[in-house]
Parts: structure tokens; sequence; C-alpha cells
């Protein structure tokens, strides 16, 4: 009794349109939340979560008020998949249905793929430059590298996640602990005491002589949080002393244990390929007696040891490489035109769109026409 | 004889578009064929008239000055400016605006003359206001940075052909070659440190003075590309030319020749006019063919105005329509030929329409929807060629009404849409695909205009539910009522094909281009938004959840999701997809949207309260 009743429930028609109809206020909400909280944390908060969460000012609870959106996209799933193995049979003038259901399963799983998969990084060149790596556009890491012997650089990166819980973090290849005091996820330094600058607690390197002060973490699509944080390296023995690193010192930091040399760096978030690339030349092209840009290209060498793959390659305006599991687009460039910026996209799941359009599409089409050319026929009779 | 009734109407209205191609030719200047001109402007060729158009709309919001046609004012701005200075040609209807310039409330426009005592402070206030964000400029602030940009690029046109106070540009052309050499001569003496002659020096130098502002300041490029030119597109204007020739280059036939018009044109000469306006046009014939095709098909497109034409013969369908179905019952025999005569003018419109809409593709080599105002205009297309199919299958004068209406709205959308200048806008590296623009954007587009179409159904039912008793009336076997919601419903399934399909190209798109196949970006959203209702429409009938009233209430609703995804996500200022900030049309939106709230309110009213629903059914008429 209770479990057809359940079955019913979740199988019916009337549930589905009231996760659609909540679909609709939470994306409704969420592009409003999005002018607000900046797009990438309106998303966190609307879309890739469970519950969208209320709480007043300053407090340390939360109530959950709306599904998000992944709750709704389970339920969603879940009733669509509960309706065609219940109710549904494969009938004739069902089978339009079937595929348009199918697609949009397809689009979901998809969808949840790249989000949990997908690694969005980009590629900063100037002209001549030479790289084989692409950086994080929102997170940093802390390089601790030994540079004792020149021709030999080992490095050790912690990400910014482990280093925003603060603590002791431990790595086989460190003779020390690299101790997390004080993390600002955004942040502001200044070379003297201005208001709301707070003394820098360090006891070595620059930060001895720096104020800092935290600020909110940033909202808008065009300027990204910069982090700072204060760390004490300490060995079995003593400490070594306590620095400030920030991705607003350029140049990393340099102190000795056990005989090595190491360098200190709050940098983006790395992440390194199989190959290089060589910025050739950035074209920026206008419309003749105008600044309207007509497109934006660049000429880059890929260079690949381990195939001796060596040519040149054209990426620009709606026409990424596609190279190794990986595509790079003409995202930005510098004033100067003297660099580019290429955005790089690791996305297993980027196949998964195209088929599930055509799906849905010949689905709809299907569906349409079964039902349209019989209405005429009726209607000429 | 009664067969014929139905179609005088269309008759008349078909003679009328046919007889606005024929002109008389013309005396006097020759307005029209310099107004067919090639020139560069905005990184695309284009007729001086599109010029002169473009630049009316965005500083008057009308395409012509009193009599005086588009073209003609341009000449008067760029031949005769101290003249133009007295034309009232900018309007200004902010009170606080007008104050500040000691302008009386009385006028519309203002012309340049009555404006200047205070440029200073309109500029320097200008300065002010463009420091403010966008977001957060007052109601004065923006017009006063759109006056302060009329205004200069008015400056601009009138240093585009002559030098200012110039009533003999042709004299001055030949003062000007023969000063050449002697000044050029002079500077060279001057820059080895041997005795020069100064005078001649001077004389050359006042010259070049005048014309480097002309280089400077110009607005189009009139001058076409040196025959040897490496690009086609390496378009000069008048004062580079001029500057040019010190250099040792040659002095462009065209610059002569404007220098010709520009004289005969102050001295009151028509013919010396004329024929320096022929030589020019026979000298770009040589080298020019493709530029003064360009030129002068445009300059036809301008003239023709099918848009405008379409939009008269809608609003004429749209009242014979509604005549038609409020003597549906009372005189069945004047209702069907009303019917019929609606119904061929939508045709018509809609020929018309079609017509403007592949013209404009062919003239810019691109598919239908470009920028905001090409969807207007492409919307109105889908709404009216759906009304047309709808009214062939459910012959009651129902899809008439709703194209005409639909028809007109878009278009006087389109008009006010066309304000910002040129609608045939050179497009933005993203944006320059043809291959996206013909898929994804029509595609899309396509979905709002079903989206559209379903929600005026809904309002012509709960309109005609409420208020008259034509939802009973039968037409043939079928209630009035009944096939509107056939209607809707079938629309409702186009329109989910439509922004669905739209959406996930769009989507592909994205992944292309910036390697995201959704992003959350506000305008995808919106489109979104249109999938998921389209689809809770479906589903709630599917599931008997709503019958006829809740599906007319549901797509009613559509209209707002739909206005919303057109519009409202522009206004956020934010994601890749905006456009830019449209301050008045904001308020627009919220009255269409709350509109559409009290069309719904209505909609939920007891059937008792509906006049179709508590009178015994009508009639029955063929």
């Amino acid at each position: 009794m209770l479990l057809e009743r359940l079955i019913k429930f979740f199988t019916s028609l009337r549930l589905t349109v009231v996760l659609l109809v909540l679909s609709l206020v939470l994306v409704f909400a969420g592009t409003l939340g999005e002018v607000h909280l900046g797009l990438y944390k309106a998303q966190t908060e609307f879309f890739r979560s469970f519950f969208i969460y209320w709480h007043p000012a300053n407090a340390t609870w939360k109530i959950p008020v709306f599904p998000g959106g992944y709750l709704l996209g389970a339920a969603l799933l879940f009733n669509l998949i509960a309706a065609h193995t219940s109710r549904f049979k494969l009938t004739r003038d069902k089978i339009g249905l079937w595929i348009i259901h199918a697609g949009l399963i397809l689009l979901i799983l998809g969808q949840l793929t790249t989000d949990m998969f997908a690694v969005e990084s980009q590629m900063h060149l100037r002209q001549g430059q030479m790289k084989n790596y692409s950086e994080s556009d929102r997170l940093d890491e802390l390089a601790i590298s030994d540079v004792t012997d020149p021709k030999l650089e080992t490095v050790v990166a912690i990400p910014e996640r482990l280093l925003a819980k603060k603590g002791d973090i431990r790595n086989n290849q460190l003779p020390f602990v690299v101790r997390v005091k004080e993390f600002y996820a955004n942040s502001l330094l200044s070379t003297n005491a201005a208001p709301g600058f707070a003394r820098v607690n360090a006891n070595s390197g620059l930060g001895a002589a720096l104020w800092w002060q935290q600020v909110p973490r940033e909202t808008a699509m065009d300027r990204r949080d910069v982090p700072s944080v204060l760390v004490e390296i300490v060995t079995p023995q003593d400490s070594l002393g306590t620095w400030l690193v920030s991705e607003w010192l350029e140049q990393p930091q340099t102190f000795t244990a056990n005989g090595h040399t190491y360098q200190l760096q709050l940098r983006p978030e790395r992440f390194y390929l199989p190959f290089s690339l060589r910025l050739l030349k950035f074209h920026h092209d206008v419309y003749e007696g105008t600044d309207i840009p007509k497109n934006f290209s660049s000429q880059l060498m890929l260079n690949r040891p381990d195939t001796g793959e060596h040519r040149q390659v054209l990426i620009y305006m709606n026409n990424p490489l596609r190279y190794d599991g990986r595509t790079f687009y003409q995202a930005s460039f510098d004033r100067d035109n003297q660099g580019t910026v290429l955005q790089v996209v690791k996305n297993p799941g980027w196949l998964t769109p195209y088929l599930a359009c055509i799906l849905i599409a010949t689905g709809m089409v299907v569906q349409f026409l079964s039902h349209l050319v019989p209405f005429l026929r009726r209607r000429k009779s | 004889m009664k067969k014929i009734v139905p179609w005088i109407l269309p008759a008349v209205f078909a003679v009328w578009v046919l007889s606005t191609l024929h002109h008389p030719p013309e005396t006097g200047f020759h307005t029209r064929d310099f107004g067919r001109l090639p020139v560069l402007l905005g990184g695309r060729v284009q007729p001086l008239d599109s010029v002169a158009r473009n630049t009316l709309l965005q500083i008057r919001e009308r395409q012509s000055v009193g009599n005086l046609s588009a073209t003609a004012w341009l000449m008067e701005t760029m031949m005769k400016p101290e003249a133009a200075d007295k034309l009232n040609v900018f309007r200004i209807d902010n009170f606080e605006l007008l104050n500040m310039l000691q302008l009386p409330e009385t006028q519309k426009y203002y012309s340049f003359s009555q404006i200047q005592p205070h440029l200073d402070d309109l500029t320097r206030e200008a300065q002010r206001a463009n420091n403010v964000e966008d977001a957060n400029r007052t109601a004065f602030q923006r017009q006063l940075l759109k006056l302060d940009n009329a205004l200069e690029i008015y400056q601009r046109l009138q240093l585009s052909l002559c030098p200012p106070g110039t009533t003999d540009f042709a004299g001055q052309l030949a003062a000007y070659e023969q000063a050449i050499p002697a000044g050029v001569a002079a500077a060279q003496a001057q820059e080895a440190k041997k005795t020069y002659d100064q005078a001649a020096l001077n004389r050359l130098l006042d010259f070049l003075s005048s014309y480097n502002d002309l280089s400077k300041y110009a607005y189009p490029l009139m001058v076409p590309p040196a025959t040897g030119a490496k690009s086609r597109a390496d378009w000069q204007n008048i004062g580079q030319n001029l500057m040019s020739v010190v250099h040792g280059n040659d002095l462009s036939p065209a610059v002569t020749d404007y220098a010709a018009m520009a004289t005969a044109y102050n001295q009151n000469q028509p013919a010396a006019f004329n024929q320096a306006l022929d030589d020019y046009r026979h000298w770009l014939g040589q080298w020019f063919v493709p530029e003064i095709r360009q030129g002068v098909q445009e300059f036809f497109f301008n003239q023709f105005e099918p848009f405008y034409k379409a939009m008269v013969i809608y609003v004429t369908a749209f009242l014979l329509a509604v005549i038609a179905l409020l003597t549906f019952a009372l005189a069945p025999k004047l209702s069907e030929t009303l019917r019929r005569s609606a119904f061929w003018l939508v045709v018509l419109g809609g020929v018309i329409h079609t017509f403007g809409l592949v013209f404009r593709m062919w003239l810019e080599g691109r598919p239908p929807v470009t920028n905001l105002y090409s969807s207007a205009i492409f919307i109105g297309w889908g709404c009216v060629i759906l009304g047309i199919i709808l009214e062939r299958v459910f012959a009651v004068g129902l899809g008439s009404a709703v194209a005409s209406f639909a028809g007109f709205v878009t278009l006087v959308i389109a008009h006010n849409l066309s304000m910002d200048g040129d609608t045939m806008e050179m497009l933005r590296a993203v944006l320059d695909t043809n291959f996206w623009l013909a898929t994804h954007v029509v595609v899309v587009t396509l979905g709002y205009a079903s989206t559209f179409m379903a929600g005026l159904l809904g309002v012509t039912y709960v309109l005609l539910g409420l208020f008259t008793p034509l939802l009973k009336y039968k037409s043939g076997n079928l209630e009035l009522g009944k096939v509107l919601a056939k209607m809707a419903y079938g629309i409702v399934c186009f329109a989910a094909l439509f922004s669905f399909t739209g959406t996930v190209l769009g989507g592909i798109w994205a992944d292309q281009s910036w390697g995201r196949f959704w992003g959350w970006d506000p305008k995808e959203n919106g489109a979104l938004l249109i999938v998921l209702w389209n689809a809770a429409i479906l589903h709630a009938r599917w599931g008997g959840m709503i019958r006829e009233r809740g599906l007319m209430n549901m797509v009613i609703f559509g209209n707002i999701v739909t206005s919303w995804s057109w519009f409202g996500v522009n206004m956020l200022g934010i994601g890749l997809h905006s456009y830019g900030f449209m301050a008045a049309a904001f308020w627009w939106l919220l009255a269409f949207v709350l509109s559409q709230v009290a069309l719904i309110l209505l909609g939920m009213l007891p059937a008792g309260m509906w006049k179709s629903f508590r009178t015994p059914s009508g009639p029955a008429s063929a």
C-alpha cells in the first residue's frame, strides 16, 4: 500500500511539474543572486548545492529554505527514470518521448560529469614566451622549491584549500613542517600603518616590514581574490622563522634548511602539460576606421618532447585547439597586444551535450510529427 | 462581385506599396544621387543616406528634419554648416537639461545655435557624468551624455567634407595645390637652416592646420582607397587625403569632386553640383563597382522602408480582424468578408516584412538576427508566419488578429531599438560567425517568437472570454475557446522544441568558443527559464493538472518569462552576453510584466464571471 503510493508519487507527472516550476524559481533567483554574489559564488550557492540556506547576518547557524540545483536535478532525473520504468511502454506513438528523455538523461549526467571532473585553467603567454603549464584563474598554491642544485628544481606545491584549513602541513620530501598561522582569502598589503591595516606578524623575509588587511571576497567577474598567508617553517629542532607569502609579492623568498636552499612563493595553482606552447604572434584585428574588434588570434608553436611533435597552431575566436584531451581557447589578451591569454579546459564529458542535443531534437521532431500529421489529415477530411 | 470585396483593401495597400517604388526625376540638386554615394563608417561601406538617417535617429529620433530629407539635411550640415546650425535637430526632453542650457521648454527640438552659448557648461557636466558608473547615473546625466554624444557626431559631420567657414572649397583647393611646391621648398630650406620664404611657408601651414582638424575629427571616411592600396577597406577621410598631398601623394579625385560639389552647393548652382556629382559617380564606376552597388542597394532599402509599411498594414489588418471577431455572430457575412480582408492584409504585410528581412540579410551577408534590433524584426516575422499558418488551419480570424498584433508591436519595438545608431553594425569578434548565428540564434529566437505567440493566444482567450460571449460560439463544430486552446497547445509544443534546441545549440557554441557548455550566464539562464516553463506547461497538460483556462494562464506567464529573457537579463549588466544597460526599457518591461500579471489574475476569476461561460451557448455559425 505504502509502496504503491510511494511509487505513484515518484513517478507522477505532478511531481515533474512541481520540480520544473521549482527549477524555474531556482534559476531566476540564481540569476539575481549572480548580480550580488558574482557568477562563481552564486553558482556554488544556488546550482552546485543540495539546499539553499538562509541565515541572519553574523549568525553561525543556517536553515535550508529552498532545494538547490543538485537536489532538483537529481529529483528530476529520478522522477524521469522511475516514470519510464514503471509507467511508460515502448509503443510507436511514444517513441519520440523515449528518445527525448534518453537525451535529457544523457545531458544531465554529462553535465554532472563536467561538474565533477572538468578542470578550467588559463595560460598567459607574452610574445616569444614558452610554457608547459597552465594556471588556475582562482586558486593559489604555496610552492616550496628546492633550488640547491642549479640544474634541478624540485617543487612541492600546497594547494590553497589545504592552506585555508590552517594548521601543520607535512610532506615526505620536506625536512620540515609548514605551519599555517593565518590565512586571508583576499587581502591588501601596505608598506606603512595605513588605516585598517595591521602589522604582519612575521619575523623573516619581506613580510617583517609590511602591514596587511583582510578584505571581502571578490564578486566581480573580471577581478580575482589575492590571498596572503602567514607560514612558519618548523624543523624537528626549532622554528626557522615566520614568513608572509602573498600573490602581491612577485619575487620568491629564500631560506635554508638541512643544508638545502629553498624558495617560498604563493602563486596561481599550476597544471603541468606533457608539451609546451610558445607564442609566436598575437593578432588583434579591428574593422577599418573603428576600434570594433574583428578577430583575436594566437599563432603558437606546439612542442612535444616525447613524440617529437613540433608544429605551428593557430587559435582564434570560435576555433579552439583540441589536443591531448584538453581544449585551448582564445580568451583574452594584454593591453599592449603583445601577449595572449588562453583558456585551457580539460573536460572528459565535453561530447555529451552534442549527442544529447541530437537525440532530443530528433525525439521532438518525431513526437510532434506523429501528432501533427494525423491532426492535419483529420482537418483535411 | 462579392468575391472581390475582401480583396479591395489589400489591393489598395499593394498599390500604395508599389507606388512608392517610383520616384519622379529630381529637379534642382540631385539629393538622391548624393545619398547613394558610398562611404566607410563603423567599419562597413554604406551610402551617405544611411549615415544621415542613423545620425538623425540618434540625435533627433526621426529620419528627417521637417520637410528636409535625411540626405538633404546631411548636405546642409556638411557643406553649409552655418545654415545647418539654425535647424532644429537636437531632441531634448529632460527639463533639468533644458534649464541648464537655458532653453525654452516649449520646443521639442533645438538647434545647434541655441545650444552653442552653453557648450562649455555642457562639456564640463558631461565629463562629470562620464565618471559616474553607468548603473548609477541619473536621468539627467543620461540625457546629458546622450546630447553630448549627439553634439559630437554633429560637429564631426561638419568637419567631414570641407573646412569650417569655407564657401568656395574648390577654389581653396586650387590655391592649396599651388601653395604646396613653394611651401614644401620653404619647409625643407628651414630644416636645412638655409634662408627660406616665410610667407610661402605660412600660407601652406594655414591650409594644413585647418585640414589637420578635418583629418582628426571627420566622421565618415569619404575617400575610397587609392588604386594601389593594399586593401579595399583602406578608406581615408578627406582631411587625411589633403594632408598626404604634402608628402607627394596624389589628391584623390574624390576630394576634387566633393570640393566642386561643396562650392556649387554654397553658390546655389544645381547644374554645377549635379555635374560634379556625375563626374564623381563616373570615376567611382571605374574602380568601385561593388561599393557603388552597396550604396545603391542600401539606399533603395532605406527609401522603401519595408518595416514601416508592414507596420501600417498590420495595424489595418488588426482592426479588421478585431471587427470581424466582434461581428462574428451579429453579422456573419460581414464578419467573413472582413476576416478574409484581414487575412490577405496580414499576408501582404508578411510578404513586405519578409522582403525587408531577406533584403537586410542580403545587404549584410548575415543570418537574420545579429543584434537586439534584428531580433525584434525576426520575432515579429516568426509570429506573423505562425499566425498565418494558424489562420489557414482554423479560419476564424484569430490567427490574423494575433499575427497582425504581434507584427505591429514587434516592429514598434524594433523602431525604438534603432535609435542607438546603425542597425547593421559590424559584429564583434565572438559573434563574427555565420554558422552559429544561423543555427543557435535563429532557433532560439524562433523559440522566443513561438512562446510569445502562445502567450498572445492566451491573452486573446482571457479578453474574449471575460468580456464577450465569443468563446462559446461555434465555428464549424468547434467552439472558439476550444480552437484557441488547440492553437495555444500546438504553439507551446513548437516553443518547447525551438527553445530547447536553441538553448542547447547555444551551449555548444559556448563550448566551441570558451570551453564551457553551460556557465550559468544570465542570458543562458533566461533561455533555460523558457525551456523549463514550456516543459512545465506541457507536462501539466499531459498530467491533466490544467485544462483550457489553466493552460491559458500558464501561456500568459510565458510572456513574462520570455520578456525577461529577451530584455530583462540585459539590464542586469553582468555576464558575457549583456548588450548594455537600457534604463528606459526597464520601465516598459515592468509595465509589460504587470499587465501580464493583471491578465493572469483576470484569467483566474471564477467561470461565472466570464461572459462567455455564463451566457447560454451562442448561435452556431458557419
